[in-house]
């Protein structure tokens, strides 16, 4: 068992106890198990898990592909929509999207294990290498990539194959955003981020430039200057603040950043944690903190969201994940103040909230939680720098239906642009349609003019 | 409880489940396990003539056909007949008949086509204290090569010609177990009548190749990289064992023989089917030998529950009770017009039933209906051919509805006519034209 003192301490468990906390959240089907689920596919007709999906993968094909004892050719089939379905087969919320639209939920309440599934078929087709896509003639165009997260990734990929050349300028040390530093470690075990990036890039034709920083190290000028198109896939850089007194007290931290920490971590025992730990927010990021902290051996974490249980973004299976490793999640609980002792964390006091009139307000109660350590998920921003003109709403950049921007010769997509779901799967959407958008811009605009007599 | 003693050509059993001439049955070990688990009777594995036994190949003797979460369809096997010596098996015979008096215990035979080699058998057998014999016509790989099991069962003068030597020199019933590997099953049915068998049992296995090797390109069972055809059987032969059943039991030449329905019983509502079909009572093999012995605990419950349910007191209430609604194409109703009805609240919207209906048959299945997913049958596009209910997984969502006489079939815009009519008067037969005119 691991050590209970108070304060914000690394190796509070055994290098037994980490592994095993940290290992795969899901561990892969093997052959059988995956033959039994397959098996299990109705084989629907314009199938509702394939409308449910943002990248509309065929998923009764490659099921039936796995069941038919051929996963190279349902690897194809996802690939063809999603060159990262290996990732989205891991964190994709399948319990809100395709296995929510399972017709076996109607009879059964027990959808098909579509996301296990495609991890068997995607996890065969990696560790093979397979590639199943060739590069057309080049076509001497250009395009940056602004940040090399799911949509940048799937936006290279695909005008890659269509034979354009990619640079993707990464502001971090690795390419991969959020798939590389901000899930959850035992959802994308054994550098599976990594081994995605490479897998990629092997298509060939794309060129990654890390440490690059937008309006650090270039301008949106200097990409249209230097390249036929650009593309926007840039992460929310931006954590909103408390606001709230002693939030500088030692031992608040963002919650992205102890989740960032913990992904670049070998050991975890490098990672501090707090004895009793409070998670604010209600989210994934809420979640994926609160659940970590707990595995890094803290005695108590407790998340506290401000509305109610139907409010919070984190999906039921993610908040019955928390439950089940012993997080206690509480609602309508708003930061009042933390409560510091020699400008270390020592507590947190908060207001309780509830609706009125339409309104979150607070009750006028409070109540107090001790704590040493806070971690802050309470929303990221976009941080728009270097951007110039470009049109925001909401902070966020707009776009078309093809992911095209206010300004010419650029596209965007992923968590930056307005209407983002924050979802890796819908950000691999995003990148991979406005790279048949671009494609099609630099196709016709080098079309020949053809005089007809 | 409904009264399940067979009495079936004056062999006795405790229920009407036995267990067929195979694997199973070839020794007193495997025997006394199965009457231990409740079957009322074994044929033993085909016994052989005196001498050196036959043998078996050393590699594998079975293939398979799977459905969904590898639930085995259908078996074939190349094993022979019995490979252990004749008086072995005649030894345990006699003892296993000895310790279970009121199991039904029957040899099974197959002999050269020769009068002394079946005369010299029968008082051996006879000596056992066997209940009957049942002659076997009808393996279909290895032994028919060498003139017996198919071979004999393909030619109905043998068949006539066996069964009548069988029957001068033994005084057991002489149960005539037929190949399906023919054309017409009524007529090796006719040939065992004709020379005077008690009954026929059938069916048996059918010639198969179960499957390829796709990296050896050998048949499977594979050995040392050739296959052979074997002896298919389990649940995929059921309708062919069905109909066969049904063909014997209907033609008026053999009506009222004895039938032993085999060919792939695995529950009681199989066995049932077939009994009322015109068994007088089953063989089951291949489903003990999925599943084990235990099985006829099942078969015996829902068989009796069923009877008990309906009020069918025994056996003879329900034997042959389908046989009259056996009937040719030509004679069936015309007149009689369904439809496809789906129950939107058991429907869970697959869109399988749609596909069917719009890619391969008739264009009657909705897949939206008001913009929303939703599949209903347009009545007025609807053939009724059930295609719809055979492709939905989920049993009992769609029904095929019979039309009252007087009710408008929006298809043809025409109304149910109460009166029976078939092809054989119907305007567009010509053979019908022609007797009018």
């Amino acid at each position: 068992m691991g050590t209970t003192e108070t304060g914000i301490l690394s190796g509070r468990l055994s290098p037994v106890e980490y592994e095993k906390n940290f290992s795969d959240l899901h561990p892969p089907l093997d052959g059988h198990e995956a033959l039994v689920a397959a098996d299990r596919c109705y084989f629907c007709y314009d199938a509702p898990c394939m409308t449910a999906c943002p990248t509309s993968i065929d998923i009764p094909l490659f099921i039936r592909q796995i069941s038919t004892g051929n996963p190279i050719g349902s690897a194809n089939t996802i690939f063809d929509q999603n060159i990262l379905g290996g990732m989205c087969a891991r964190v994709c919320p399948t319990e809100t999207l395709c296995e929510q639209a399972c017709v076996r939920n109607e009879a059964e309440h027990r959808p098909v294990e579509i996301g296990r599934l495609q991890r068997y078929a995607a996890d065969i087709a990696m560790r093979e290498n397979r590639q199943f896509y060739q590069r057309a003639e080049p076509s001497g165009k250009s395009i940056a990539v602004i940040g090399a997260g799911p949509a940048g990734l799937a936006c290279a990929h695909r005008l890659a194959v269509k034979g354009h050349d990619v640079t993707i300028y990464d502001a971090r040390e690795k390419a991969g955003g959020l798939n590389e530093y901000g899930i959850a470690t035992y959802k994308a075990v054994d550098d599976f981020a990594q081994a995605e990036v490479d897998y990629v890039l092997a298509i060939g034709g794309i060129e990654i430039r890390n440490r690059q920083m937008l309006g650090r190290d270039f301008s949106l000028a200097d990409m249209l200057a230097k390249h036929d198109a650009v593309f926007l896939g840039l992460g929310l850089a931006g954590v909103n603040a408390l606001r709230a007194e002693g939030e500088t007290a030692e031992g608040v931290e963002d919650a992205v950043d102890f989740i960032a920490a913990l992904r670049q971590s070998q050991t975890r025992a490098d990672i501090a944690i707090g004895r009793r730990v409070v998670v604010l927010g209600g989210g994934m990021t809420a979640v994926d903190a609160a659940v970590q902290a707990k595995l890094l051996g803290a005695e108590e974490v407790t998340i506290c969201y401000r509305r109610g249980k139907e409010h919070m973004n984190a999906s039921e299976f993610e908040q019955d994940l928390a439950a089940a490793k012993g997080v206690t999640i509480r609602h309508w609980l708003q930061p009042k103040r933390i409560i510091a002792r020699d400008g270390r964390v020592a507590g947190i006091e908060l207001d309780y909230t509830t609706i009125a009139d339409g309104r979150l307000t607070t009750t006028g109660e409070t109540g107090v939680i001790t704590a040493d350590h806070v971690l802050k998920a309470i929303g990221q921003t976009f941080e728009a720098d270097g951007l110039g003109i470009i049109t925001l709403q909401s902070g966020r950049i707009v776009v078309d239906g093809e992911g095209r921007t206010s300004l010419d010769r650029v596209w965007a997509g992923g968590d930056c642009v307005l209407g983002g779901e924050d979802l890796t799967v819908s950000a691999v959407a995003q990148g991979r349609d406005a790279a048949e958008s671009i494609n099609h811009v630099l196709a016709a605009a080098s079309q020949p003019a053809v005089a007809v007599a | 409880m409904a009264d399940l003693r067979n009495n079936f050509v004056g062999i006795k059993s405790p229920n009407p489940f036995w267990l067929a001439s195979a694997p199973p049955t070839d020794k007193a070990y495997n025997v006394e396990r199965a009457f231990k688990a409740g079957w009322g009777g074994v044929v033993w594995k085909t016994l052989g003539e005196e001498g050196p036994p036959v043998v078996n190949v050393n590699g594998p003797r079975y293939g398979a056909i799977w459905g969904a979460d590898r639930r085995l369809l259908g078996l074939n096997n190349i094993e022979l007949i019995t490979d252990r010596d004749l008086y072995t098996n005649l030894r345990e015979m006699k003892q296993v008949k000895m310790n279970w008096p009121d199991r039904a215990l029957i040899a099974s035979i197959m002999v050269p086509c020769e009068e002394n080699a079946w005369k010299s058998i029968l008082p051996l057998v006879e000596e056992t204290g066997a209940d009957g014999i049942e002659l076997n016509f009808g393996c279909p790989h290895g032994m028919s090569e060498r003139g017996m099991g198919a071979a004999v069962g393909q030619v109905p003068e043998y068949i006539e010609m066996v069964v009548r030597w069988c029957k001068q020199y033994t005084r057991m019933p002489v149960i005539t177990k037929l190949t399906p590997n023919i054309a017409d099953i009524r007529k090796p049915a006719r040939a065992a009548k004709s020379g005077g068998t008690d009954a026929v049992s059938l069916i048996n296995t059918i010639n198969s190749i179960t499957s390829v090797n796709l990296d050896t390109f050998s048949p499977e069972p594979s050995i040392n990289g050739k296959g052979s055809h074997g002896g298919y059987c389990g649940p995929a032969v059921k309708p062919i064992a069905l109909n066969m059943v049904a063909e014997i039991a209907r033609d008026p030449e053999t009506h009222g023989l004895p039938i032993s329905g085999i060919g792939g019983i695995t529950t009681w509502r199989d066995a049932a089917e077939f009994l009322v079909l015109g068994a007088g009572n089953v063989q089951v093999c291949t489903a003990a030998m999925t599943y084990g012995f235990k099985i006829v605990q099942e078969m015996i419950s829902g068989l009796s529950d069923w009877m008990d349910a309906k009020g069918h007191r025994d056996l003879d209430d329900i034997c042959g009770r389908a046989v009259p609604n056996v009937s040719d194409w030509q004679y069936l109703n015309l007149n009689y017009i369904a439809k496809a009805k789906i129950d939107q609240d058991s429907c869970i919207k697959c869109g399988r039933c749609h596909i069917a209906c719009e890619d391969t048959s008739h264009q009657a299945i909705t897949q939206f209906v008001d913009g929303v997913r939703r599949f209903e049958v347009m009545e007025d596009e609807c053939v009724g051919c059930n295609l719809c209910v055979n492709v939905c997984p989920v049993q009992d969502c769609i029904t095929m509805v019979g039309l009252e006489p007087g009710m408008l079939d929006e298809r043809t815009g025409k109304t149910v006519d109460p009166n029976y009519a078939n092809w054989t008067t119907h305007p567009n037969n010509p053979m019908a034209r022609q007797a009018a005119e």
